[in-house]
């Protein structure tokens, strides 16, 4: 095979002798090329355990992007042949789901055995087809892989155990995007298979190959047909997938925007969904790091996968003090950079994975270069034939800069400096993405402390872009939500064990009407009976800030008991009220984040004793708000005082743990709290439910906006006197009162909420997926089901856990022994 | 060849501000030797370059005249004549960097030199107290006027550990300044004895205070510690070159010893100093490889590029 490094003008022994360049190198590639040859070179759909080639579908050639050869023809599918592969998931998923996880277990650890044996195959083909270096496929994407199916292997086997009070999803929808072709699916494959999941994937366009290769190896080593399908085709074809009917959760790894589309598509559906986006991920450099190390560290954050890695350390933060130096040092590293043929094992950087990617990276480059941004490239080693972009550093721009704020993913480096670790933490954070980001320091105290401040699912430590099954992987903000790998990312591929696949009916939802209202206005009757003495007028003010507030616009709405009766007047909330309440939210997370998990247990006890004090009187008012029994009332006030203590004693006990990846040193996981979280109650259960959401809010560290029940606010209204003698800090809990839609449209839509919980009608639900897209927000709804709150699995299951936390893994490597 | 080093005032604030981290050098210098590889006639070429750069040692108790004579022909002719022909480099003039013996066998070497007819070869000795250096100043400093007097142009010495262990790193200065002045004309090789100083903060800071006195080379180990030249040590003291050479200008050698047994690790070791310093790094006067067995491994690995089948050793004329 020829290499596309330039011929060397002469290349005698003795001319190398003399100047010790560099050969060609190339891993060859016949084994590759007689697999494509067994078929063709023309590939169908691999369905049910068969490779299907419909009549009259058209067809994609898909390319070696470092030479532009053509590999082979794939399928551009239809609405049909996702049906077939559905429908042929679907009837897998009846005896998958039932196989006892022990054999589930012996399936997964086959395909990873398999898959040892055709190492070599799956590494050549997947650097052919998506122009990255042989030596990564060989050294980091597929042994990945293969560690992925094993661990997984032994998720299946102990899923009865480890995951008791959970089930599989169903058939799961997988869309993968091009930079880690095999890797991603299998991100997604192993852990919807080991949980008892059947799956259609659709890999990306311009890489199916190794999709195809996986699925002939998958049923070499015995895989029933139909748990694991492959179709090929179009973004298109991926939405028809995500919206089929019979699709029960959509796994999707790509950009933002088409993360975003897929979000709204699947709203209302009552699909799980999980989402890795996108990513702008820093590397901080203090003066305090090993500048050498930190420039490897830089080409391993930046350069590996030609930068074409959603974790890709993108932007450089140096500390002023070491900023020249960093720089230079990294100037003259890319003076002996050198890319090549994707197979040639010589290489630091292979080819870009197609001229379109290639083009949109340089534009940004360009629009940098207008801007007046200093651009470096090491141009001279890019070989004269095949799509190669070189790997290039940008200085002098700043964060109004088009290629700081935006994703390029492509092998470009911006830099900016910080003067203090304060600064860099907010420059960190001064992003729509959270996905990644490394910290270069020999001061451990301040490299922990900076990375558990950067908002990102991942932070290496002096490190970057290390990868493992036991670790999950995925973002904050519109990086996305979910995990890929580790326990946590079993969680995107089950339900609650009570709980069926809520299918909601389509309802037609006006984006522009829904949550509109008008407040209430005087009526002639106020329900209190001729000859009745008026009872005391009773205006509820909202809560928020640690105190009552009068709402914004000065309306308010009755609360009338089953009788009839007005029984008191609450605020009637609108967007400045959401506003005012988010502001303080966010002042009162971080003291409430850091707080000693100690101190909040103590607080929600606190509001337990203070309750049970007034436990006749909380009785007394839900009966006479609800018409419920006294004796009903009195065991919602205690199944909510045994709630209160649930959660005050998980206050200490889900912090994290540490993760067994192949890492010398530690991968610590950690929960952290999800941030400002908006709440809206149901109806029934006025104390339980609003107690049975914001407990477990608040004792993992989140702060909230709570719309209590709308029909039966009062009792959440008593709740805030409360916090104040439980001692709960002002910020922490905020309760705005109102029409619950009006107050969600306002709560879902603010861009600086990270998650919406909406216990409510099916519209609701869907306005709450569909708006969330926007800034990717989490969101748990209810789609109109009603659970039952006083059922200890449904009212306080590890769901609300889920819901309550977002993981961050560290990768703390260590070391510093060698020798005696 | 570049102007020799002489040495810069000792600068404790220099000292003061290394940082390194292991794990991340581990990860790099483990890199190296998958980021780059060399095959066919590349392989035979660098191969080449390899054993010009070797300091073909012995260094035994029981080293004699006929022993340091066999080794001392080997380096004038360190590949077999066929094989040197059969790739047309006879022009070449292959020999190895030097031989490097204990100082009682100096004498012996340069005699047997000259009876090879390559007096151009230079002899390199080990001293002041090798390996341990646990000896006095006075006798330490006498070894290498005395190694030099019988002909050494090259003196390998070993650091004084006790003061690098316990941080007196202007003592470590002192001592390799007045053997710099003992060596005179002949080069100044300092061994940091890697394997004993503990850390790699350790190990930079002694490749810079060797530096900062004067050294023309600085070398990992004496062949003797449990922990001899390993990539990731050898990534440190290069990448403390090449900062010495960004503030002063002078360009200072490196010499791995220890534990390099094959071709393949020699190829690694070339591609290490091109990567990290540059092609000029590569060749025997500021490179050199510590090496008694390897230059076997070569020549079989010459001999397979050759005749495409792989020699048996002792079909081999050992050294």
């Amino acid at each position: 095979m020829a290499s596309s490094t330039p011929a060397q003008p002469s290349n005698s022994i003795k001319d190398v002798f003399k100047s010790l360049q560099y050969g060609p190198a190339p891993e060859a590639d016949n084994v590759a090329q007689a697999w494509l040859d067994d078929h063709d070179r023309s590939f169908g759909h691999f369905i049910d355990g068969k490779w299907i080639k419909p009549e009259g579908r058209k067809t994609y050639q898909t390319k070696n992007p470092s030479t532009g050869q053509t590999l082979a023809a794939t399928l551009q599918g239809t609405q049909e042949d996702v049906d077939l592969a559905v429908k042929s998931s679907k009837k897998a998923y009846e005896s998958w789901s039932k196989t006892p996880p022990h054999v589930r277990a012996r399936h997964m650890y086959s395909i990873a055995r398999h898959l040892q044996k055709h190492h070599r195959l799956v590494s050549v083909i997947e650097a052919m087809d998506n122009g990255k270096p042989f030596r990564e496929t060989r050294e980091a994407d597929i042994p990945t892989v293969i560690r992925h199916w094993y661990h997984h292997a032994g998720w299946a086997q102990l899923m009865d155990t480890e995951m008791r009070g959970w089930k599989p999803v169903g058939v799961v929808g997988a869309i993968v995007p091009w930079n880690f072709p095999l890797m991603l699916l299998t991100w997604k494959v192993c852990p919807a298979l080991a949980m008892g999941n059947t799956i259609v994937l659709k890999p990306a366009t311009y890489t199916r190959l190794s999709a195809l290769l996986l699925a002939e190896i998958c049923s070499e080593a015995g895989l029933p047909p139909g748990v694991f399908n492959v179709i090929t085709g179009s973004g298109q074809m991926g939405s028809l997938l995500a919206s089929h009917i019979d699709v029960d959760k959509v796994a999707f790894t790509g950009s933002t925007q088409v993360g975003q589309t897929l979000r709204r598509l699947v709203a209302g559906t009552g699909k799980k969904l999980s989402l890795e986006l996108g990513g702008k991920s820093p590397v901080v450099v203090f003066e305090s790091a090993d500048l050498d190390s930190t420039v490897e560290g830089l080409v391993d954050a930046i350069w590996f996968n030609q930068g074409q890695v959603c974790s890709a350390g993108s932007r450089l933060l140096v500390q002023e003090s070491v900023y020249s130096k960093l720089v230079d040092k990294l100037k003259t590293r890319l003076t002996h950079f050198r890319l090549g043929d994707s197979l040639d094992k010589s290489i630091d950087m292979g080819a870009i994975v197609d001229e379109s990617q290639k083009k949109s990276i340089d534009e940004f480059v360009e629009d940098a270069r207008r801007e007046g941004a200093e651009v470096y490239q090491a141009t001279s080693c890019i070989p004269t034939r095949g799509c190669f972009y070189p790997p290039t550093m940008i200085t002098n721009v700043q964060t109004v800069s088009r290629v700081v704020a935006e994703e390029i993913f492509g092998p470009v480096l911006v830099v900016l400096p910080f003067r203090t670790a304060k600064e860099a933490i907010t420059l960190a954070n001064n992003s729509m993405y959270g996905l990644g980001g490394s910290v270069w320091t020999e001061n451990v105290s301040l490299a922990m402390e900076v990375a558990i401040c950067i908002k990102a699912g991942t932070i290496w430590v002096n490190s970057h872009n290390m990868f493992d099954a036991a670790a999950g992987f995925g973002g904050y903000r519109q990086s996305g939500f979910g995990r890929d790998g580790g326990k946590e990312g079993l969680y995107e591929y089950v339900r609650p064990s009570w709980e069926s696949r809520p299918r909601p009916s389509d309802v037609d939802l006006d984006l522009k009407t829904f949550g509109a209202t008008i407040a209430s206005r005087p009526t002639l009757s106020n329900g209190t009976k001729e000859g009745e003495i008026p009872l005391i007028d009773r205006t509820y003010k909202m809560y928020y800030g640690g105190a009552q507030k009068r709402p914004d616009a000065p309306y308010s709405r009755p609360v009338i008991n089953p009788d009839g009766k007005v029984v008191g007047h609450v605020g009637e909330g609108n967007r400045k009220d959401v506003r005012n309440a988010v502001e303080v939210a966010h002042a009162a997370a971080p003291g409430w984040g850091k707080r000693a998990a100690h101190n909040r247990a103590q607080i929600v006890y606190y509001m337990a004793e203070n309750i049970e004090i007034r436990r006749e009187e909380f009785a007394t008012r839900i009966s006479e708000m609800t018409g419920k029994s006294m004796e009903d009332s009195l065991r919602e006030v205690d199944i909510t005082l045994s709630r209160l203590f649930h959660w005050g004693a998980y206050c200490d006990k889900y912090g994290g743990s540490v993760q067994e990846t192949t890492l010398y040193g530690a991968t610590i996981k950690i929960h952290e709290p999800v941030g400002v979280i908006g709440i809206a109650c149901p109806d029934d259960y006025p104390l339980l439910g609003f107690v049975s959401l914001f407990a477990p809010a608040v004792v993992r560290g989140n702060t909230m906006i709570i719309i209590p029940s709308e029909k039966y606010p009062l009792l959440a209204l008593d709740l805030y006197q409360i916090f104040d003698t439980s001692d709960l800090p002002g910020g922490v809990v905020n309760i705005i009162t109102g029409n619950r839609d009006h107050l969600t449209k306002y709560l879902a839509e603010h861009q600086d909420i990270q998650s919406m919980w909406y216990f409510g009608g099916i519209e609701g639900s869907k306005y709450v997926e569909y708006i969330s897209a926007e800034n990717v927000k989490r969101t748990w709804v209810s789609y109109g089901f009603d659970r039952d709150w006083e059922d200890t699995e449904q009212g306080q299951g590890e769901e609300f856990l889920y819901h309550s936390i977002q993981v961050k893994n560290i990768w703390v490597p260590m070391g510093d022994v060698f020798a005696n | 060849m570049a102007a020799r080093n002489p040495g810069v005032e000792f600068d404790p604030s220099w000292i003061q501000s290394v940082h390194v981290n292991l794990p991340a050098t581990k990860r790099r210098a483990e890199q190296l030797g998958i980021r780059r590889t060399v095959k066919k006639h590349y392989q035979a070429a660098w191969e080449l370059r390899a054993v010009t750069c070797i300091d073909l040692t012995t260094l035994a108790g029981d080293d004699t005249l006929s022993n340091v004579n066999r080794l001392c022909f080997k380096a004038k002719n360190p590949v077999m004549r066929e094989l040197i022909k059969a790739m047309d480099v006879e022009d070449l003039g292959i020999t190895v960097g030097a031989v490097c013996v204990y100082p009682n066998r100096v004498a012996d070497a340069v005699r047997s030199l000259k009876a090879a007819g390559a007096s151009h070869i230079p002899v390199a000795s080990v001293a002041t107290g090798f390996p341990c250096g646990q000896t006095p100043l006075k006798t330490r400093l006498e070894e290498i006027r005395l190694a030099v007097e019988d002909g050494a142009r090259e003196i390998d010495i070993v650091i004084n550990r006790q003061m690098a262990l316990t941080g007196d790193w202007k003592g470590v200065y002192d001592e390799v300044k007045m053997m710099k002045e003992a060596c005179g004309e002949a080069h100044l090789k300092t061994i940091l004895a890697t394997g004993e100083l503990g850390n790699l903060v350790n190990v930079y800071k002694a490749s810079l205070v060797c530096m900062m006195a004067g050294a023309d080379f600085i070398k990992t180990s004496t062949g003797k510690e449990g922990v001899n030249a390993t990539l990731m040590v050898g990534l440190v003291m290069v990448r403390a070159i090449r900062e010495y050479f960004e503030r002063t200008g002078y360009k200072i050698g490196f010499k791995p010893a220890g534990g390099i047994r094959s071709a393949k690790d020699a190829c690694t070791w070339l591609s290490l100093m091109k990567e990290e310093l540059g092609d000029e790094w590569t060749r025997p006067d500021l490179f050199r490889l510590g090496a008694s067995s390897l230059l076997i491994d070569i020549e079989r690995q010459l001999f397979h590029f050759v005749y495409g089948r792989y020699a048996a050793s002792h079909e081999i004329p050992m050294s």
